[in-house]
């Protein structure tokens, strides 16, 4: 049986982690934002678990299931605050928050 | 057989992906980022990392996702009306993209390309279990405050008018 190397793991994280970034940058509505910001989070998932199976160590695995419950925390803050800011602008679109750099 | 559903996943992945970030309804890029999730839960198998497994669909497919579609649907935001970049900046956005994926991938010229091990037994709940309870106590104990800050955090922010 043909083996997977780490290496393809390593290529498609990164290839996962850079859609991703492009998607935070090419995006204006901020709930899709969010989801990009999911998507790099479950790109590094992916890699540190891929990484742990190869050196046998379970850390690796327990940084993942860290890296979950913070990503839980984090929407349900972020999505609170999006609501707030809906409920006072009328409008998620992120170019409307430049407000706050003057 | 195994190196198959690896390729097959990843090609999925990629194009779940590359649809959560280009499509323009939010509604559809949510869908597709479940499906993007479910994707990641074969790799987890294919890695043999059951628990995590499990956990990546209850907490991302069951929880967060539905926190997702809840707020789309609750704010009415499925329309095409969310106004386009210039064309400009969404050429830099897929050229920095690109530009950061050659930067990584490069980076990794070289690397030491071992073979996975499939039938590791470190992704099995009875491993984890053991390690996350004796030399990660403390992080664990610690994740149910950030959990209660959120929670409060989340109230707080949620309520109509703060006095």
């Amino acid at each position: 049986m043909a083996a997977i190397n780490i290496d393809h793991y390593l290529l498609l994280s990164a290839v996962l982690f850079c859609i991703g970034v492009a998607g935070v940058l090419f995006r204006r509505n901020a709930i899709v934002i969010f989801m990009c910001i999911e998507l790099m989070l479950n790109s590094v998932n992916l890699l540190l678990t891929s990484f742990s199976n190869q050196h046998n160590d379970p850390s690796g695995q327990i940084f993942v299931f860290f890296i979950m419950a913070v990503a839980a925390a984090e929407v349900a803050v972020g999505l609170a605050i999006l609501v707030m800011i809906y409920r006072n602008a009328k409008s998620v679109d992120i170019d409307f928050f430049n407000k706050l750099k003057e | 057989m195994s190196q198959y559903a690896f390729y097959i996943l990843s090609a999925l992945s990629v194009a779940s992906a590359l649809m959560t970030v280009f499509n323009r309804k939010p509604v559809y890029s949510v869908l597709y980022l479940i499906f993007f999730f479910f994707t990641l839960f074969g790799h987890y198998i294919l890695l043999n990392a059951q628990f995590l497994a499990a956990v990546h669909l209850i907490v991302y497919a069951g929880a967060i996702m539905v926190l997702f579609l809840f707020i789309i649907m609750m704010l009415n935001l499925n329309k095409e009306v969310e106004p386009n970049k210039s064309i400009v900046a969404k050429f830099a956005a897929v050229i920095s993209g690109g530009l950061l994926m050659i930067v990584v991938v490069s980076a990794m010229k070289g690397v030491d390309a071992a073979a996975i091990n499939q039938h590791s037994e470190i992704g099995l709940v009875e491993t984890l279990g053991s390690v996350l309870y004796n030399k990660y106590m403390l992080p664990f104990e610690m994740v149910s405050v950030l959990f209660l800050t959120a929670i409060v955090g989340a109230v707080m922010l949620g309520k109509k008018e703060i006095k």
